[in-house]
Parts: structure tokens; C-alpha cells; sequence
């Protein structure tokens, strides 16, 4: 069984997704981050796979991935740094990017590596719905990986159920129409969020985009499976000093 | 005018898809889904409408100036053995071919009821075209443009700030007009519903490509009309225009796509050399990848990241190419040249002193490649002059001082 799938036959509340950037703060701390996160006790782990022109993120992620970039992280030194991750991570592993990188990789090279590694979940923001459909769903059904796609407070009901009909782990509800980081204040999402609850949708949803602390984190969470927090935790990364203190400080911080 | 004209079973324009062969789709993230959808399920639609053609018709006749005017060069023509026409789009109001494109995009958002409008720009001739549609129609404007373009081609800045626009600075990458373009969609994507973005060339995800050279297409509808007036046939041997992302060269192709005997040249810039780590020349350095939500050629590394391009002139600047350029490329309907730094910047004086022309740095890479083309004297050559050099004079100055 998938372990995205695992998490929320076991869990329907209050899951906590981190969402960090391979390769940052330094090349070698993709997964001293990730066993730190487990430890303190984070549900999921979203992994950023840089990219030169983050196009849906905000000038925190951007810059992380401009840093990780010039660390020499790529998705090949990805794939070696998780090649025996499962020997110390039990927590599902997403890997988030944009489709470019994973075109030149070669999209099941790619996809027979993340089975490989134990990679459960892939969100592509820039691949469409339709193309995914089209070409590339058997390819991820074939290594048994979960594609997440994005809903916003501007998608169409019949669009969200055409979504969930093709999303497997759990939809990421985005929760205003932004790129990432920016720090718009939830109210006035309630309406969308209520929405998305009455929808009743097969997968679990979990809410992104300006989550940042325990307030925020438990305020997505009443409406929905839980939420995933990105910027805020690129941020803390950012302000330096012991990785596994800085990320226990962090998941603690939101979830006590 | 014909801007609706049905191009369906042609090999060379879109599909119903928003394919060109293998190049283009829309590689949107879910955020920009409803905008983009909006345009594509409207564009043709609104471009239909016998109102929306008189206006735009109107406009271009009395505001921009066109046509503009099909001028046989003498001189040049002596030089190089041949009849060269230029397509003085640089005589066009803002001085280059991309108000063509505005006029046409501001009345499609005002269609839409949209209030705000963002553009990206490289050289600035698409930021000033778009700040003045802005003013013409009392709509906001917000121009995203690269810090380094930002000094290098600061008449343009003004002229925007005049005209009403805020200009703000991309200060990530390299700081050019792929970040620009970056930002720009980031802005949309953080104001979905109020905001049009007018893209200024033939890049972006479908209906982008398909819409800028449709407005574009004037250039060519025009041409065929005028070479039928001045030499009584329609056809010329060549039509040539410099591509950064391409979207003189669409105007200038698009009604001559499908006439197979028509030379299709596009010039690319080539910086200090194809090879030289130092180029834009993206039909031959680039991969076939995604960039701007369209697939398309791409200079990249082996891992996908986007390479900086390079060119003296900031309007071609861009390290992919529309996806309609990747197809003309691939399929060999279109010849893909390419001009260094250098090549143009003689080009251009040799346009000023044979002339009395001075050309934009862009168009400058279109005229530098008349001399590698083995021209007949009867063959008919129409070259693309887009836009004018008064913005480029620093550069041109300082380039004749060395």
C-alpha cells in the first residue's frame, strides 16, 4: 500500500505536510531534514526538486531553489541522496517540481527511479490535467505512484470533481489564488473551504499557500484533513544554525 | 482585415489543441487555469466580432498609423542585388510593430472586463506599447521588466513612466526578460480575476501564440497587398524577420505560411557567437522543453534548468522561442539564421548611412543576413524592419566610438 495512503487510512486529522527544498540549506541536508521532521513529528514530507524559474512560488522558494541549485542538487544527485532513504524514513515522500527538469530527466526514467527509491507522491503544478490523462497516467499507475493536483478558490466545482476523479493520496487545496509564501489572511476563504468540505470528494484534502504556524495549521485543519506549510519552513531553514534543532523547533512549535 | 481568418487543416498554425506539430499546449499551474481558459474559450470568438474589428481597425488606421508603409530600398537593394522591400513598422506610433498587438489585446480585456493589465518587456517596446493602450483606455498598467534591461534601454523606462505605468525592476536570474515574464505571471497568478496580462510576443501558453500573431498578421496581410499594388504579385522570393520570441516574424509570416515558394528566413541572435556561451540563437542551442507554460525549444542544461541567454539587444534576449518558430524550425518550412553582436550593429549602420534609416538593434540581426543569402535580381525580399533605434542609440554610440 502506498504510504500517502497508509497515513490517511490511519490518520484523517490534523496531518501535517512540510514541504522543503532538496538540497537546501546545503547539498547534504535533504535527509538529515527529512529524518529530523519524522522525529518531531511532521506526517508527510514534500520534497522540492529546484527549478531555475519556479513560475507558482514565491521569492522565499524561489531563492532556496536558486541555492540549491547552485549546491549541485538536480533530480539525478536527488535519486542518489534517496537511494537507501528507506533504511532511515518511514514518512511518505512527495517530490514537488515543474514538468521541465522531469521532460529532460524522462518522465518514466523518473518515475521508475522515485518507485525505486520509495518516493509515494509527484505534484507537477505545470502539467495539465488533460495531458496527464492523455499520456502519462498509465506510466503512473504502472510504478504505483500517487499524482496530486491543485485546486483553488477559482476552480469550478465540475472541474474539482474531474480532479478528484483523477488525483490519487489527496487533493492539495490551495487556498487563495496566489503563488507561495505570500501572507494573505484566511478570512474570507471560509466560503471556498466550506465548499471544498460539502464537496464530500473521494481523496483527502489538504490545504496549502500561507500556512504558517500553529494558528494558521489549525485553522486549514478544521476544514479539512490538514495542511501543508512550505515558506515559513524554507524561512526557518534559511535563518541557519543546527538542522535537526531548527526542524524540531519548527514542527513542535505548530503541533504542541 | 482579417485577423478571424479560419486557419483550420493548415500544417503550419495551431491546432485545435494549441499545438503547433509537436510545440505549444498550455503548461499552466491550476492557478491560472480560469484566466487562461476564459481567453482561449473567447479569443476567437471576440475577434469575430465585426465590432471588435472596426474598433481595432480604427485604431490601427488613425492611432498607430498603418499601413505602414512597404518601402522599396534603393540602395540596399543596389548592394545586395536584389529588390529589397523593408516593412516600416518602425514608422508605426510607439515606433515598433508591437502596438499592432496591444490595441488588439486592450480591446479584447476591456471585452472581458478586466481593469488591470500587466506586461513583461525586454527592449521596452512592448512595455511602452502597452503602457500607451493603458493610457488610451484609462486602465491600470504594471510592467515588469528585467533590472539589467531596465539600464540598458532607460529612454524606454521613461517613455513608460511618462504614459502612467508602474515600472518594476525582475531582480531575479539574470535579470532580463525571461524574469520579467516570470514575474508577470506570478502577478497574475496572485490577481486572477481583474488582471489581463498581454503578452508581448508569441510565447505563453495557448491561446498566447495563436492571438499575438493573429494581431501581428496585419504586417503580412498588408505586405501582399502592397507587393501585388507595387510590383503586381503578391508573393515576394523571401520574407525576413529577426526572432527573439518571434512575434514580427509570426506577423510577418503569417499569410505567407502556406505558400510553400515564400522563403520563410527568421534570424536569431547569436551574441558573441553560436557557440560562445554567449548566444540566443534557440533553434540551435535549445531542447525541446517547457518554459512560460509552453513547450517549445528551450536552452537548458542536461538537468532542465533554464540557460541565461545573451544578445546585445534586449529584445531577443530570451533563451526559448514561440512554439509556432519551434514548428517552422522542426518541420524546415522556416530558414533559421542567426546574427552575432557584432553583425547587427554593422547592419544597422550600414542601414543609416544606405538609408537614412536607423533601425532597432533587433531588426539589425534581420538585415545582417542579406548578405548569406544568394539573392537573384529579380527575387523580391521584403525584410521586417520592427521597430526604430532611438532607444538603442547609447548602445549605437558607444559601439561606434570603439
Amino acid at each position: 500500500m502506498n504510504r500517502i495512503d497508509q497515513l490517511f487510512s490511519k490518520k484523517q486529522q490534523n496531518v501535517l505536510n512540510i514541504y522543503c527544498t532538496a538540497g537546501y540549506p546545503t547539498l547534504n541536508d535533504t535527509v538529515p531534514v527529512m529524518k529530523a521532521l519524522e522525529a518531531a513529528g511532521a506526517d508527510m514530507v514534500e520534497l522540492g526538486m529546484p527549478f531555475s524559474d519556479p513560475l507558482a512560488d514565491g521569492p522565499v522558494i524561489q531563492e532556496s531553489s536558486t541555492k540549491a541549485i547552485a549546491n549541485g542538487m538536480s533530480i539525478k544527485t536527488l535519486f542518489s541522496q534517496l537511494k537507501d532513504v528507506r533504511e532511515s524514513v518511514n514518512l511518505p515522500i512527495i517530490l514537488m517540481g515543474y514538468i521541465n527538469p522531469v521532460l529532460q530527466f524522462g518522465v518514466e526514467a523518473f518515475l521508475q527511479q522515485c518507485a525505486e527509491t520509495g518516493v509515494d507522491g509527484i505534484i507537477l503544478p505545470d502539467l495539465p490535467m488533460d495531458e496527464y490523462e492523455e499520456e502519462y497516467r498509465p506510466l503512473f499507475e504502472k510504478y504505483g505512484l500517487h499524482l496530486i493536483f491543485l485546486i483553488t478558490p477559482e476552480t469550478s466545482d465540475a472541474r474539482i470533481r474531474k480532479i478528484d476523479s483523477l488525483s490519487r493520496g489527496f487533493v492539495y487545496a490551495v487556498s487563495s489564488s496566489s503563488t507561495t509564501g505570500k501572507d494573505k489572511q484566511f478570512e474570507g476563504q471560509q466560503a471556498y473551504f466550506e465548499r471544498i468540505k460539502n464537496m464530500q470528494l473521494k481523496n483527502p484534502v489538504l490545504i496549502g499557500f500561507g500556512i504558517k504556524d500553529k494558528a494558521t495549521f489549525e485553522s486549514a485543519s478544521a476544514y479539512s484533513n490538514g495542511a501543508i506549510i512550505g515558506s515559513a519552513f524554507v524561512k526557518a531553514l534559511e535563518a541557519g544554525g543546527d538542522v535537526p534543532q531548527t526542524v524540531n523547533k519548527f514542527v513542535k512549535a505548530i503541533l504542541q | 482585415m482579417n485577423i478571424a481568418v479560419n486557419t483550420k487543416g493548415s500544417k503550419y498554425h495551431v491546432n485545435e489543441k494549441g499545438y503547433y506539430g509537436r510545440f505549444g499546449g498550455a503548461y499552466i499551474p491550476e492557478m491560472l487555469y480560469p484566466n487562461v481558459e476564459e481567453l482561449r474559450t473567447k479569443y476567437l470568438e471576440i475577434m469575430s466580432e465585426p465590432s471588435f474589428q472596426q474598433e481595432f481597425e480604427a485604431l490601427l488606421r488613425d492611432y498607430v498609423g498603418r499601413p505602414s508603409p512597404l518601402y522599396l530600398a534603393k540602395r540596399l537593394s543596389e548592394k545586395y542585388g536584389a529588390q529589397i522591400y523593408l516593412k516600416r513598422e518602425d514608422l508605426n506610433h510607439t515606433g515598433a510593430h508591437k502596438i499592432n498587438n496591444t490595441i488588439g489585446q486592450i480591446l479584447l480585456a476591456k471585452r472581458l472586463g478586466k481593469k488591470r493589465i500587466i506586461a513583461e518587456t525586454g527592449a521596452g517596446q512592448h512595455g511602452v506599447a502597452t503602457a500607451t493602450v493603458c493610457a488610451l483606455m484609462g486602465l491600470e498598467c504594471i510592467v515588469y521588466m528585467g533590472s539589467v534591461d531596465i539600464q540598458r534601454q532607460a529612454p524606454n523606462v521613461a517613455r513608460m513612466k511618462m504614459l502612467g505605468a508602474e515600472v518594476i525592476a525582475a531582480t531575479s536570474g539574470s535579470q532580463t526578460l525571461k524574469d520579467a515574464t516570470n514575474e508577470a505571471i506570478r502577478d497574475w497568478i496572485n490577481n486572477p480575476v481583474d488582471t489581463h496580462y498581454i503578452i508581448g510576443s508569441v510565447v505563453g501558453p495557448h491561446p498566447y501564440p495563436d492571438m499575438v500573431a493573429r494581431f501581428q498578421s496585419v504586417i503580412s496581410e498588408e505586405i501582399r497587398a502592397q507587393l501585388k499594388e507595387k510590383t503586381g504579385n503578391e508573393l515576394p522570393a523571401y520574407v525576413i524577420a529577426c526572432v527573439g520570441g518571434g512575434s514580427n516574424a509570426a506577423g510577418t509570416f503569417f499569410h505567407f505560411t502556406e505558400e510553400e515558394g515564400v522563403k520563410l528566413v527568421a534570424v536569431e541572435a547569436a551574441g558573441q557567437g553560436v557557440h560562445s556561451g554567449y548566444s540566443a540563437a534557440t533553434s540551435q542551442l535549445g531542447k525541446i522543453g517547457v518554459i512560460h507554460a509552453s513547450k517549445t525549444l528551450l536552452m537548458q542544461t542536461e538537468d532542465g534548468q533554464i540557460v541565461e541567454p545573451h544578445s546585445i539587444s534586449a529584445g531577443l534576449d530570451y533563451p526559448g522561442v514561440g512554439p509556432m518558430h519551434a514548428h517552422l524550425y522542426e518541420s524546415g518550412r522556416g530558414l533559421f539564421l542567426n546574427a552575432t553582436d557584432d553583425e547587427s550593429l554593422q547592419a544597422a549602420y550600414e542601414l543609416c548611412r544606405l538609408e537614412g534609416i536607423i533601425p532597432a538593434l533587433e531588426s539589425a540581426h534581420a538585415l545582417a543576413k542579406l548578405k548569406e543569402l544568394e539573392l537573384k535580381p529579380s527575387d523580391v525580399v521584403v525584410v521586417c524592419l520592427s521597430g526604430r533605434g532611438d532607444k538603442d542609440l547609447e548602445t549605437y554610440i558607444k559601439n561606434l566610438q570603439k
